[in-house]
């Protein structure tokens, strides 16, 4: 056996117990530490797979994002969770369940495995018509040229379920500030950490948006970045998310989709399909949409994290 | 020369596994936070720091080696800031015990 299929076994044993400890622990807490676990586990197999577009999103919205989004939904279940125990599903449903996820993941499992030697691709045809798109990443070219209406609806999505967030919030608060407001000690260690890191974070999340053109990287694991930033600077009570009711602020969420659909739209025009782009312009034309669409979903991932409204507008 | 380089990187490298392999014990084994919190740190900042020098002669270019300091340090600042914060919590007597 070579080192690096015994590295990849043991990756696939960790993977596999640490995804079986996240569904039985019986906390909710725990459980999730077990899930970004898993997803920093699971990227780390994406870059063995030398997928490094697919592990830095996987680290930066499977793990990182969701992670912080179900660490702060653990916490509000806190209180309830010893009263709700009880109310646990009996043995039966819950074998049922365990049956159908077992057939669901013996099905996925049996068809990758039929899959012919080598597996149907079209990766060499995207590689072929690189030069004539102008990009070096064949991810991002797939992205944006050849499915450009999944990432078109992926960056609407997640904007809905921003709204679907700030839904929650009860009719005296709603237009308010996200959250509640945080402080922290100025001269604390955490303020420190709120002033150092975000001028590096900052450079790196814009250089990953940057190098995405050629080299793995790209809107989302950029936007991720800057979010991140912003999110430390609100809990060390340096900086705070705008009342939801800005104009401004609602101008930004929706102009990067509008943007990609106004440039999708021009292409039945300009190029003859929906979402085509006319030759000698494709790149220009995707850095654009990525350039439109990094502050739309830096302040929407910023603003999930953040939570629905909790105080009026005026303070 | 390059055979020297192969040393220094196996020596580094090893040397780093082995505080990662102290870090991890004693995470598991020592009886408080505060002195758990202490032996994760030896990991992340000795041990990461080692393995970085290991792979230094390896990265091609200056800038890649660049890159890797760059992590650690990255690395360095992050581990100190959260395990401040980790041990004020413990020390008020915060859940993790």
């Amino acid at each position: 056996m070579t080192v690096a299929s015994t590295l990849a076994l043991i990756l696939v044993v960790l993977l596999l117990s640490v995804a079986a400890w996240t569904v039985v622990a019986r906390q909710t807490f725990a459980a999730v530490v077990g899930f970004v676990a898993y997803g920093l586990l699971l990227s780390i197999a994406w870059v063995a797979l030398s997928a490094v577009d697919v592990a830095l999103t996987e680290a930066a919205i499977g793990s990182g994002l969701t992670g912080v989004l179900l660490i702060g939904a653990s916490a509000r279940l806190r209180v309830t969770e010893a009263a709700a125990s009880p109310e646990r599903p009996g043995a039966l449903l819950r074998g049922l369940g365990a049956l159908a996820s077992a057939m669901v993941a013996g099905g996925i499992a049996a068809s990758v495995l039929s899959l012919p030697e080598p597996a149907p691709t079209l990766a060499p045809a995207v590689a072929e018509h690189l030069p004539s798109i102008g990009l070096g990443n064949a991810v991002t070219v797939v992205l944006l040229a050849y499915r450009g209406i999944d990432t078109l609806l992926e960056s609407i999505v997640v904007v809905f379920a921003l709204i679907g967030v700030w839904s929650l919030a009860p009719d005296r608060v709603w237009g308010g500030y996200p959250g509640p407001r945080q402080y922290a000690d100025p001269n604390g260690i955490l303020a420190y950490l709120g002033r150092v890191l975000p001028p590096i974070g900052i450079i790196v999340g814009v250089y990953i948006f940057w190098v995405g053109a050629d080299l793995p990287g790209g809107k989302f694991q950029g936007a991720t970045i800057l979010a991140a930033m912003w999110l430390l600077g609100m809990m060390a009570g340096l900086a705070d998310a705008p009342p939801i009711s800005r104009t401004w602020l609602r101008i930004l969420l929706v102009a990067g989709p509008l943007l990609f659909i106004a440039i999708g739209f021009a292409g039945a025009l300009t190029a003859g399909a929906v979402l085509a782009y006319p030759d000698g312009y494709a790149k220009l034309l995707i850095k654009v949409i990525e350039a439109a669409l990094m502050p739309t979903l830096t302040l929407t991932l910023a603003l999930l994290v953040a939570g629905r409204p909790e105080r009026t507008a005026r303070g | 020369m390059s055979f020297l380089l192969d040393v220094l990187t196996v020596a580094a490298i090893s040397a780093g596994l082995f505080f990662f392999l102290a870090g991890s014990i004693g995470l598991l084994r020592f009886p408080d936070a505060l002195s758990r919190l202490h032996a994760l740190t030896k990991a992340d900042n000795v041990g990461l720091g080692l393995v970085m020098l290991g792979l230094l002669p390896r990265a091609d270019g200056l800038l890649a080696a660049l890159k890797l300091v760059f992590v650690w340090l990255l690395v360095l600042l992050a581990s100190s800031m959260v395990s401040q914060l980790v041990a004020r919590v413990a020390r008020r007597g915060g859940s993790p015990s």
